[in-house]
């Protein structure tokens, strides 16, 4: 279904082509590379991350629309593989009140700062934690969007039929807690692509008296995956499965105490388990964010973030939760600091972003510094940091996998 | 025909008494108007080049819209698209400038589809990495200065108005600024900041002047830093005014997927 779906939109986008007298091409060559830097990986290497790339962004505008398509090539090390990714591919219509993109697209919801509520779209995690670029963290999207726009409200209204899962580190590359690390057959089962599960989603925005404000509603399937054990001809099997989810939500961001004051809260209704009574299903959970940003001195600029996950039915999840596996918090909370610095007009940039969680005492750092030698050739050089005091926590099981990265890129 | 002769003798002599009677503070709201605030709404392709002192060249390519909202000296609205260097093509910048409060700035990041919005506290502070800042770009307000009318003097073969600015609050990166101000068009020609220790630090100035749409306007502009050697040359290789700019424009929307017959 999928790759039907790429194929067609590239005939589609290449026939069109040919008729376009108006047609830009950039891109860039990267070479991207990640060390783990405090002990090998779990297969005993050492590199996380190790590729030479190739972006081409074409974009045509063929009156009455534009068609946009991005993909990479790129030559894998670490599995000794060249290969193509598409990663984006579209057609725009625009009329005057309303919009649509029809295609592989990727969107960003909400105000937190990689902290995601309303931003149900699916992410690359292990890209983020391999020290790869930022547009990495972000998957596209396989389906529809439209924008309407009349005079007191906008909406985005996006269908997408063909359900795509997070990406999460890899088990031959990152450790990680797993309580199922001893069952070694596993199955992913993703929703079927049919009517039924196409996911909705619909973000209803407007100013009001300075605030940016939206509302959020998500109608299809957790994407992270629950873990489920099946007996299959005397073997246990652990199964890989996307529960339903509905997502409702809202948002707030607006100049405020000298800054930028940002709110979000998310309820995320776990259809299949509301009793809170199946320990493989979430539970239901309401989250909340509050973030604050300001710009300290020319060119420094300070974020701070407050986030929060309230589990509905805590007592339940206990009561089911099977000998063995770590309890979850009741409250999960996290924080996050940002630190962003320019320097020599803008042509360096060094970044500091911390999460620490005071419920699960485990930590996250991010740094980096970012060079453009010219306008075409920049440098970023970082390191991923990990830890906590238990190993089943999100940044805790990660410990082993700090890593020093670098992104070298040419630009045009 | 003798009485209106008269009268034209006295409208005559009314006229420099009338320019005399204007305020330093007046010059400048002029000045302002006739710099930033020309026509209902303004366009331009704009070729900023950074000029380090070793001469390494980097560039900024973008197009700017601005419309006004109110009076002369209010609030204004401002698209800015950006076309070069790689790394920040398709990148938009969208301002609401407010006097007397902080802007409201969104940046929509091409890359991962993002509007974001950026704190804005400090207007002294560079617009992309130019010499050049975003009062430089927008204005400053004038209740932010005291001004003193220093001298009228000749300069580049025009009769100007010779302003001194000065900061009314600490925290500047100036301590205080000349213009230059052409009697004829309000426009500034030249400026200089002085910096904390009364040190000159930057020089701006206007190298090209041209009618458009009955509006002189700078076309050609520099601003140096004369402590670093660094400077940055702005060329505006098409501007108009007047142009029905909507509103909408200024949306999320737009910032996210801008309409190409106002960012070619």
């Amino acid at each position: 279904m999928k790759n039907i779906f790429i194929l067609l939109s590239l005939i589609l986008f290449l026939g069109s082509c040919l008729e376009a007298n108006d047609i830009e091409f950039h891109g860039f060559f990267q070479g991207n590379y990640s060390v783990s830097i405090t002990s090998r990986n779990p297969d005993g290497r050492i590199f996380k991350w190790a590729e030479e790339r190739f972006q081409l962004k074409i974009n045509a505008n063929i009156k009455p629309i534009v068609l946009f398509f991005k993909a990479d090539t790129f030559y894998d090390h670490y599995d000794d593989k060249a290969n193509i990714e598409f990663r984006e591919g579209y057609l725009d219509y625009n009329s005057r009140i309303w919009d649509t993109r029809l295609g592989r697209q990727i969107i960003t919801w909400g105000v937190g700062d990689l902290i995601f509520i309303n931003d149900v779209f699916p992410k690359n995690y292990e890209a983020f934690f391999s020290g790869r670029p930022m547009e990495y963290l972000k998957k596209g999207i396989d389906g529809i969007k439209f924008g309407i726009y009349p005079s007191a409200m906008n909406f985005e209204l996006v269908a997408v039929p063909v359900f795509e899962a997070n990406n999460y580190p890899a088990s031959n590359r990152f450790w990680s807690f797993n309580p199922l690390a001893s069952i070694t057959l596993t199955e992913q089962r993703e929703p079927p692509a049919n009517f039924a599960n196409t996911e909705f989603a619909i973000r209803a925005y407007r100013d009001i008296k300075g605030m940016d404000a939206s509302l959020y509603f998500y109608k299809g399937f957790s994407r992270q995956p629950s873990m489920m054990l099946e007996q299959q001809q005397m073997q246990t099997k652990n199964i890989l499965f996307y529960p339903k989810l509905l997502v409702y939500g809202a948002s707030f961001q607006g100049r405020a105490l000298n800054g930028v004051l940002s709110f979000e809260v998310g309820h995320y209704d776990s259809v299949q388990d509301r009793e809170g009574k199946n320990p493989v299903i979430p539970n239901s959970q309401t989250k909340f964010l509050i973030g604050y940003q300001r710009q300290i001195k020319e060119d420094f600029t300070v974020g701070l973030q407050y986030y929060n996950e309230y589990m509905h039915k805590f007592s339940e999840y206990k009561k089911a939760l099977p000998s063995g596996f770590p309890t979850e918090d009741n409250f999960y909370q996290l924080m996050t600091l940002r630190l962003t610095r320019f320097f020599m007009h803008q042509n360096l940039k060094i970044s500091f972003f911390v999460f620490y969680s005071p419920s699960e005492r485990d930590r996250y750092i991010n740094s980096e510094v970012y060079y453009k030698f010219t306008d075409n050739v920049n440098v970023t050089a970082g390191i991923n940091i990990f830890g906590g005091t238990k190993q089943t926590t999100k940044f805790g099981g990660l410990d082993k996998n700090d890593n020093f990265y670098l992104q070298l890129r040419y630009e045009f | 025909m003798r009485q209106k002769f008269l009268w034209l003798i006295l409208f005559a002599l009314f006229l420099p008494i009338n320019l005399w009677a204007l305020t330093a503070e007046e010059i400048m709201k002029k000045s302002q108007a006739a710099f930033l605030y020309s026509g209902k709404d303004f366009k331009a392709r704009i070729q900023m080049k950074l000029i380090s002192s070793g001469g390494q060249q980097r560039i900024r390519e973008l197009t700017m819209l601005r419309k006004n909202y109110g009076e002369l000296g209010g609030e204004q609205k401002y698209f800015i698209y950006f076309f070069q260097p790689a790394d920040v093509r398709n990148m938009a910048l969208m301002i609401n400038k407010f006097p007397k409060k902080d802007d409201d700035r969104w940046l929509f990041i091409p890359a991962i589809n993002m509007v974001r919005r950026i704190a804005a506290q400090d207007k002294r502070s560079s617009f992309v990495g130019s010499d050049f800042t975003y009062e430089d770009v927008s204005g400053r307000d004038i209740e932010d200065d005291k001004y003193e009318l220093v001298k009228e003097e000749t300069f580049g073969g025009k009769d100007c108005f010779v302003i001194k600015s000065m900061p009314k609050g600490a925290g500047e990166d100036y301590s205080s600024k000349l213009s230059w101000i052409d009697k004829a068009t309000f426009l500034p020609i030249k400026e200089e900041y002085q910096d904390k220790r009364d040190e000159l630090y930057k020089v701006f100035t206007a190298d090209e002047i041209k009618d458009i749409k009955g509006f002189p306007t700078v076309v050609k502009r520099s601003m140096r830093n004369v402590q670093t050697g660094h400077r940055t040359e702005v060329l505006f290789l098409k501007s108009d005014y007047d142009l029905n700019v909507e509103d909408s424009l200024f949306s999320e929307r737009f910032l996210k997927n801008p309409p190409r017959k106002w960012v070619e």
